[in-house]
C-alpha cells in the first residue's frame, strides 16, 4: 500500500511510538492487575503493607474461602445469574419482535413506534417517579422481578440496531414468503430472526452485560440481602465490612475479606472478559461499515 | 411468478391485509407495554417536583407547592454547586478524552504492522467494558489512605501519605483521569477508523510537495476526522447535564468530604431520595435535570444533523 511505504523512513518516529504505547497500556492493565494480585495474595499481607504489584505472601485462601463458604456470596452468584439469563432471553424476544414492527414497510404505526422507542433515549421521567412507581403502584421492592422487568429490558439502541438490520434484509424473501399465504410473524420468526443471527448475538451480547454488571436497580429496590445481584454485593462491600461479617459469624470462620472481595471482583470480571473478544469486532466492524464516517 | 398472484379478489386481499397489520400489532405490543409501564408511565410523575409529597395521599392528591422546591434548591445553593460539578466535570473529561483520542488515533496510524496496532487498539479498548464497580476496587486499592498503592509508593519515597478521600481538591483530576481510563480506546477506536479511511493520494500530494509528516497530520488527517470530532463533541455536550451515576456511586462511594467538587445531580437525587427520604428535592433536581438536558440534547443533535445528517441522533 502506497501509505505503509511512506512510514518506513522513520525509525525514531516509530520507537517513540513505542515507547508511548507500552506505558498506555499497562495503565489500562495494572488497575485489574491490582485485583487479580490482590484476590491471590494473603489477607493479612494486605492489611499490613498494602495492595501490591506483585502478592506479597502468595494465598489461595480467598478462592478457596469463596468455594467452600458461599453463602451470601454464592446467593448473589444465583440471583445474578437467573436474572442475567432471563433478562437476555425476554430481551432478546421482545426487542426483536418490536424491531420488526417498526422496520416493516407496510406497517402503519411503524414510524411512530420508532419514534416511541426513540423519545425514551433523550427524555427520561428521573428517578424519583420511576421509584414512586415500582415500590408504591406495583409493589415490586424486594422482588426478583424488578431486577428482570425493569427500564433496562428494552434497550433503545439495540432495537434501533436491530431494525436497521431487518431493513437491510432483501425485502424479496419477504413479499415472496407473502405470496406463499405466510403471516407476518411466521416471516418473522422463519426467515427474518435466522438471517439476523449475528444481530442478535450483539444484542445478547450487549443485553447480557447491562444485566450482569447492573448495580442501578438494585441499589435503588433491593434491602433485602438475599436478592443480592454479585456487583451489587461488591458494591455494599466495600462500603460496608459487617455483611461478610454477619456471614462469618453463620459460619464460625474468620474471613479473609480484602483478599475476598478482590477474588469477587475477579468472578465478576469473568463473563466480561470472555464478552470481550465478540465487542471488540463487532464495535469496530460497526463503526468502519456502518455509522460513522470521518473521510470522503 | 405464480399464477394465483393475480387472482386475488379485492375482498381477499383486505383480509390478508388486515391479517397482516394484526400479527405486526400483537408482536410490538409487549415491548411497547413494557417501555409504557417502565418509561413513560413514571414521566406523569414529574409533576412531584411541584408538590410537596406526602405518602399517604400519593402522587395526584399531594399538595401542590409550586416551585418552591425549586426555589429552596437553588437559594441553599445546592443546585449551583449541582450544576457547576455535573456539566463542568462533563466537559472537563470531554475535553481531555476527546483530545487525547484524537491524538492516539494519529499515532496508531502511523504504525506499519497492523498486527501491533491492533494489539495496543485491544488494550486500550478493554477498559471501556470493565463495570464501574471493578472501577471502584480499584480506585480503592489505589487510593485508600492505609493499603493504597499510592501511598505505599508515596511512602516508600519520604513523601508524607494523603488521605485522597478527604480532599476535594485531587478529585476532579482523579476523576478525569479514570474517565480518560475507560474512555480513550473507545473514542481512539472510532477516530482510527475515520483515518484508514482516508484515500492515500492526499498524503502522497503532500509528500511530493516536500511535506514531513507533521504536514501529513496537520493538513490532511485532522481536517478528515473534523466532522467526527465535531460530532462527538457536540453530542457530549448535549449529555452534560447528564452524569454517569454508576461511575460517580461506585468512586465517590458517597463520601461526602468530597462532594463539593464531585457530588453530581445524580448522585444527589439518589441519595436524596434513598438516603435521606427526601422527595421533593429530589424531584425538583431530577424534573431539572431531564428538563435541561432534554432541550440540550435537542440543539446539539440540531447542530449534529447540519455537519453530517446520518450521525445525528435523529
Amino acid at each position: 500500500m502506497a501509505k505503509k511505504l511512506s512510514k518506513l523512513n522513520n525509525k525514531p518516529f516509530e520507537m517513540a511510538i513505542k515507547v508511548i504505547f507500552i506505558p498506555i497500556c499497562l495503565i489500562s492493565i495494572i488497575p485489574l492487575w491490582v485485583i487479580f494480585v490482590g484476590s491471590f495474595t494473603q489477607d493479612k499481607a494486605i492489611s499490613d503493607y498494602g495492595y501490591q504489584l506483585w502478592p506479597r505472601i502468595f494465598s489461595l485462601e480467598a478462592y478457596t474461602h469463596l468455594f467452600t463458604t458461599p453463602g451470601l456470596i454464592g446467593r448473589a452468584y444465583l440471583i445474578s445469574i437467573t436474572v442475567t439469563v432471563i433478562g437476555v432471553i425476554v430481551g432478546i424476544t421482545l426487542m426483536s419482535m418490536l424491531a420488526y414492527t417498526i422496520a416493516n414497510k407496510n406497517f402503519k404505526l411503524a414510524k411512530g413506534l420508532g419514534f416511541y422507542v426513540l423519545l425514551t433515549m433523550l427524555f427520561s421521567s428521573g428517578v424519583v417517579p420511576y421509584y414512586i412507581l415500582v415500590t408504591r403502584y406495583l409493589h415490586l421492592k424486594n422482588t426478583i422481578w424488578i431486577l428482570i422487568f425493569n427500564g433496562d429490558l428494552i434497550n433503545p439502541f439495540s432495537v434501533l440496531l436491530l431494525t436497521t438490520y431487518f431493513r437491510r434484509l432483501p425485502q424479496s424473501l419477504f413479499e415472496a414468503a407473502k405470496l406463499d399465504g405466510a403471516g407476518e410473524f411466521q416471516i418473522f420468526l422463519k426467515i427474518a430472526l435466522p438471517l439476523s443471527k449475528p444481530a442478535i448475538a450483539v444484542i445478547g451480547l450487549l443485553t447480557m452485560l447491562i444485566y450482569w454488571n447492573n448495580i442501578y436497580q438494585a441499589l435503588l429496590f433491593i434491602d433485602d440481602q438475599r436478592l443480592y445481584t454479585v456487583p451489587y454485593l461488591l458494591y455494599r462491600l466495600i462500603f460496608e465490612y459487617n455483611i461478610i461479617q454477619e456471614g462469618a459469624q453463620y459460619t464460625g470462620t474468620i474471613t479473609p475479606y480484602q483478599s475476598v472481595r478482590m477474588a469477587m471482583a475477579v468472578l465478576a470480571i469473568v463473563p466480561v472478559l470472555f464478552a470481550f473478544p465478540f465487542i471488540q469486532r463487532f464495535f469496530i466492524r460497526g463503526i468502519t461499515l456502518g455509522g460513522l464516517r470521518g473521510g470522503e | 411468478m405464480k399464477v394465483t398472484a393475480f387472482n386475488f379478489s379485492n375482498k381477499k386481499r383486505g383480509i390478508k391485509r388486515r391479517g397482516h397489520a394484526l400479527s405486526l400489532y400483537l408482536m410490538a405490543l409487549p415491548g411497547m407495554l413494557v417501555i409504557a409501564i417502565f418509561c413513560y408511565l413514571p414521566m406523569t410523575g414529574m409533576i412531584l417536583a411541584f408538590k410537596d409529597y406526602d405518602f399517604s395521599m400519593g402522587v395526584f392528591g399531594s399538595k401542590w407547592i409550586g416551585f418552591e422546591n425549586f426555589r429552596f434548591l437553588f437559594e441553599s445553593g445546592v443546585a449551583w454547586r449541582l450544576i457547576r460539578n455535573t456539566v463542568g466535570l462533563n466537559l472537563l473529561f470531554m475535553v481531555t478524552v476527546q483530545i487525547c483520542a484524537v491524538i492516539t488515533a494519529l499515532l496508531l496510524n502511523e504504525i506499519v504492522k497492523y498486527r501491533l496496532a491492533k494489539i495496543y487498539q485491544s488494550i486500550l479498548f478493554f477498559p471501556h467494558i470493565i463495570s464501574f464497580v471493578i472501577v471502584g476496587y480499584f480506585a480503592y486499592a489505589i487510593l485508600d489512605a492505609d493499603i493504597g498503592i499510592i501511598n505505599s509508593i508515596l511512602s516508600h519515597f519520604g513523601i508524607g501519605k494523603i488521605t485522597w478521600y478527604s480532599e476535594p481538591k485531587y478529585w476532579p483530576a482523579i476523576l478525569n483521569f479514570i474517565s480518560l481510563w475507560k474512555g480513550l480506546g473507545f473514542f481512539t477506536i472510532i477516530y482510527l477508523a475515520g483515518m484508514v479511511a482516508i484515500d492515500p493520494e492526499y498524503y502522497e500530494a503532500v509528500r511530493i510537495d516536500g511535506g514531513k509528516k507533521w504536514h501529513e497530520m496537520w493538513y490532511i488527517t485532522l481536517p478528515f476526522i473534523k466532522p467526527l470530532i465535531c460530532i462527538n463533541v457536540f453530542l457530549a455536550i448535549g449529555r452534560s447535564f447528564y452524569g454517569n451515576l454508576e461511575f460517580f456511586y461506585n468512586v465517590v462511594r458517597n463520601t461526602g468530604q468530597i462532594f463539593s467538587t464531585t457530588d453530581i445531580i445524580d448522585t444527589y437525587v439518589v441519595r436524596t431520595l434513598t438516603v435521606l427520604g427526601d422527595f421533593n428535592m429530589a424531584a425538583a433536581a431530577g424534573l431539572f435535570q431531564g428538563v435541561c438536558g432534554f432541550i440540550l440534547i435537542l440543539l446539539a443533535n440540531w447542530v449534529v444533523r447540519k455537519i453530517d445528517s446520518e450521525s445525528a441522533l435523529f
